[in-house]
């Protein structure tokens, strides 16, 4: 399937026409044993960390592109060091989502980097769906990992969080699973629950005030809890987001204080959940808003692992991908 | 097809063609994935080693894998002693192209600077493609390309030769 | 030139006619059905065995770009587009660039479109200066301009004062007004419906409470002028029920639906399929099925193609960033005949939807196929099936989500009084 045959509404572009997964846009539609097979070689990425050469060989000789339209310092960086402990060159490109006419700038900007005959994108936008129109214009010349776009789906750092609980909580067919915060507009919040779902979750719950997690959301199957206390009872994960600024403005939130009052992590609140329920963020954190300091820091905070995760499941996407590159 | 090959009296072949070479406290041994890991199993018990056993998959250091792409089931390598300066005893199934054995050296590096890297493997059935030989081999044969000679494992270990006709 | 078209099935929805007869246009009229004058010579004779012929459709939501910058289709290439559909009056956009807001405006799109002489095209002109909802514009001088209606195109009026003056000022001229009805805040920004596939895909949404309040609003003031109104495109079942009501109060408001309302819904937006991202947004089955039924009964009595071609530059785009619409004019009749084959509505009701509803709302003529009508015909052959492929379209657009479609009823010929602008 070329980039010009393609027609829209044919199916999930993350795959080719016989079915392989050749872009991750979305865990959403992915296939259980696809996840699984992301989360076994990423245990393998995970032992190399602690090598003296932290580094295979898996994809000498590719180029892999960072394509941020966004600012990200944790998920670029991830990403590079992913690509470069894969024995990839790594070419970091940020650009300005100021000019006026972003969507031709988007194509025309993997147009040139195509022309240099790179083999993959790491791509990071501002609006949803440009990993997609990305991965169908390049079909199958090139792979193509979302990193973020808009608020749709972000599904490396959902494949971390549900590492992070495989490794760290045990099975996922077991554990209750609560997304506390700003679920409408979070792109993670999305591609953890679709990631959850496939891989048996039994239950997952999301808390917020109605202005950010409103009831339409139990159409993504989660149950829908305005309340931190009736939410965190007997959840064994408990997975924070970052609350954003322009919630304030566009007067979703009266104030950021209000937000912690009412859905803040803290070490009294954590009490309602499971003992030793695992504390998961996606970061950067708002210490103080929708997390308290004691918490992020605290014995049940596996925050600091999550950026460990990120390295290995990134290294996992990329050999996966690039090896579905190969296997014509 | 099944041949009547003996696995456990050629492991023993193996394990007695090993003990001259080895020091059981120093030495440490390496499988590659999936048979070799069975075989080292057994050696490692048999020939008394004191440092725990390894293991390598080589999925992330093949020279196909840009044909071939990723084995859907990969597992972790777990090298668990301190690689520099010791002497390794590194084990697979079946000796043929030397690719495999050349992936898991290149990984073995990536931990450290091994002072000696021994070869062990169940059968060396000829068609080396790079020069690798092994120093332990329980069978020599000479197999043609169409020739296909598997171990089945765990429990029970067998040997399989299947004859399959050649790529076009 | 005189012309018979021999053995042709006649649905005339004007007068419920439906034989099959002989037809002979002179003149630019249907000067008689079968039998013919003997006297009647003519230079061509059409052979219109299994053909039917119906009243030339008239399209109420035209936008051909023009004045514009020509990327994204003109005047010719979408009039073509629309005689390809058997469409033969047209009523263009306002939201032009510069918007059809002042004479000017009109006079030029005036003097292209008689060049032309493809489809009749009629004017509107802007309801509101530059759409924006802040001020009147000089409707009188737009009218002595040609204009036939006023329009906002895509845009509410979003001060209920103003939207009161300007209906009364416009109430003066005896000229309907096209409104877009919806709460502008409550839709800001909503790329798609505010619904399940909202909430996956991450896209913002316009809640469909947004269109039946605005449409409520609209009505009410409407109420406080007597000039007639009409809705061309209304998506939701609340704001239709608006509609009826009126209707039933005895008030001047029409009402007309996109095709692609009545044929799509919101999931056909798929995995971002920019091709289905029209305003007001492609709702929820439920809506669709009521917009169905509510075509069936007669509150909805017109539709609408919606043409709102854009160029193959608007492809790289994301969902949030390209523009709104579909173009797909050609297509109007094979689609429309979807609903018929799915057991909506009859044939007969299918054409007058597309032809005598439309013409009431913009207050033109009944199209009708009677003899001293004038000659404005669609010809199709109703059992050709065909495969939709955007690259192959008159219209300069591609932005259509029917590629591949399986579809049937081919415009064989359009006649626009008695002339044959097109032959399929």
């Amino acid at each position: 399937m070329s980039a010009t045959t393609f027609r829209f509404g044919e199916g999930n572009p993350q795959y080719d026409a016989q079915g392989r997964l050749r872009h991750l846009l979305s865990t959403e539609g992915l296939r259980e044993r696809e996840l699984l097979q992301i989360l076994d070689a990423a245990e393998s990425f995970l032992s190399i960390a602690h090598r003296s050469v932290k580094k295979t060989p898996t994809l000498r000789g590719r180029t892999i592109v960072n394509l941020f339209f966004e600012n990200s310092t944790r998920t670029r960086s991830t990403f590079e060091l992913a690509a470069k402990r894969l024995s990839a060159d790594v070419l970091n490109i940020a650009v300005s989502t100021s000019s006026a006419s972003k969507g031709e700038s988007l194509m025309d900007t993997v147009n040139n980097l195509m022309a240099m005959q790179v083999d993959g994108f790491v791509i990071r936008h501002p609006e949803a769906g440009a990993a997609h129109l990305v991965a169908r214009h390049l079909g199958d010349s090139a792979l193509v990992v979302n990193a973020g776009d808009g608020q749709h789906a972000h599904p490396t750092q959902a494949l971390l969080d549900v590492f992070t609980i495989r490794r760290l909580a045990g099975p996922i067919e077991d554990r209750v699973v609560a997304i506390v915060g700003d679920v409408l507009h979070s792109r993670v919040a999305r591609s953890q629950i679709h990631a959850l779902s496939i891989l048996g979750c039994p239950e997952i719950r999301v808390i917020g005030p109605r202005t950010l997690v409103p009831e339409e959301l139990s159409a993504l199957g989660v149950h829908v809890y305005h309340d931190l206390q009736a939410g965190l009872r007997g959840v064994d994960v408990i997975c924070a987001l970052r609350l954003q600024r322009e919630r304030m403005e566009s007067h979703r939130l009266p104030s950021l204080d209000e937000f912690h009052r009412r859905f803040g992590l803290t070490p009294e609140r954590l009490q309602w959940a499971e003992p030793g329920a695992l504390v998961l963020h996606p970061g950067p954190m708002n210490r103080g808003v929708e997390i308290a300091s004691e918490v992020a820091d605290g014995a049940q905070s596996v925050i600091l692992q999550q950026v460990a995760h990120g390295l290995a499941v990134r290294m996992a996407v990329l050999t996966i991908l690039a090896g579905a590159a190969g296997g014509e | 097809m099944t041949t009547d090959w003996d696995v456990s009296a050629l492991l023993e072949v193996m394990a007695r063609d090993l003990r001259p070479l080895i020091d059981p406290e120093q030495a440490a041994m390496i499988g590659i994935f999936t048979g070799g890991v069975w075989l080292a199993r057994t050696l490692h018990a048999a020939l008394g080693l004191q440092q725990p056993l390894g293991q390598v998959d080589i999925s992330f250091y093949r020279d196909d894998f840009s044909q071939i792409g990723l084995h859907p089931q990969v597992r972790a390598s777990d090298i668990p002693f301190d690689v520099d300066g010791r002497d390794i005893i590194l084990v697979d199934d079946v000796l043929y192209t030397g690719r495999t054995v050349r992936a898991a050296m290149n990984e073995i590096f990536d931990y450290g600077r091994p002072a000696r890297i021994r070869l062990a493997v169940l059968v060396d059935r000829g068609g080396h493609e790079l020069p690798v030989a092994a120093d332990v081999a329980a069978l020599r044969l000479n197999a043609t390309a169409g020739e296909h000679i598997k171990l089945r494992g765990p429990d029970p270990l067998r040997l399989e030769l299947e004859q399959r006709s050649p790529q076009p | 030139m005189h012309r018979i078209i021999r053995n042709i099935r006649v649905m005339d929805p004007g007068d419920g006619f439906d034989a099959v007869t002989d037809l002979a246009i002179a003149d630019g009229r249907i000067v008689a059905r079968r039998p013919l004058p003997t006297d009647f010579t003519a230079e061509e004779v059409l052979d219109g065995s299994g053909l039917i012929a119906c009243p030339g459709f008239v399209e109420t939501s035209f936008q051909a770009h023009t004045p514009g910058h020509g990327r994204d289709g003109d005047l010719a290439s979408e009039l073509c587009a629309a005689v390809a559909g058997g469409v033969t009056q047209v009523l263009l956009r306002p939201d032009t660039q510069p918007m059809a807001d002042t004479p000017a405006v009109l006079q030029e799109q005036r003097v292209l479109a008689d060049r032309l002489a493809l489809a009749k095209v009629h004017l509107s002109g802007a309801f509101t200066s530059q759409l924006q909802g802040a001020a009147l514009t000089e409707m009188a001088s737009l009218a002595e301009a040609g204009a036939i209606a006023f329009g906002q195109a895509k845009e509410p009026v979003p001060s209920a004062a103003l939207l009161r003056l300007a209906l009364s000022y416009a109430a003066d001229l005896g000229l309907p007004v096209l409104l877009h009805g919806e709460e502008p805040e409550l839709a800001a920004h909503g790329v798609m419906h505010e619904g399940r596939l909202s909430i996956r895909l991450g896209l913002t949404g316009r809640p469909a409470a947004a269109e039946q309040i605005g449409v409520q609003r609209d009505i009410a003031i409407a109420a406080l002028s007597d000039c007639p109104i009409h809705f061309p495109h209304l998506s939701t079942a609340a704001a239709v029920a608006e509609v009826a009501a009126a209707r039933q109060r005895g008030e001047p408001v029409t009402c007309g639906v996109s095709i692609h309302h009545l044929l799509l819904t919101e999931q056909d937006v798929g995995f971002f399929n920019l091709h289905a991202k029209i305003l007001p947004p492609l709702r929820s089955t439920a809506e669709r099925d009521a917009l169905r039924h509510a075509l069936a009964t007669g509150v909805i009595t017109a539709i609408s193609s919606d043409h709102s071609p854009w160029g193959v530059d608007r492809e790289g785009m994301t969902f949030t960033q390209a523009p709104f619409g579909i173009a797909a004019v050609e297509w109007l009749l094979p689609l429309a005949l979807r609903l018929v084959d799915e057991g909506v509505v009859d044939l007969m009701t299918v054409l007058s939807l597309l032809s005598v509803g439309p013409a009431q709302a913009l207050n033109l003529p009944a199209p009708s196929l009677a003899v001293g009508a004038t000659a404005d015909l669609c010809i199709f052959d109703p059992e050709s099936y065909f495969t939709v492929e955007p690259a192959r379209q008159w219209s300069r657009g591609r932005n259509l989500p029917y590629g591949q479609w399986e579809l049937r009823g081919r415009v064989r010929y359009t006649l626009v009084e008695g002339r044959v602008v097109f032959r399929g």
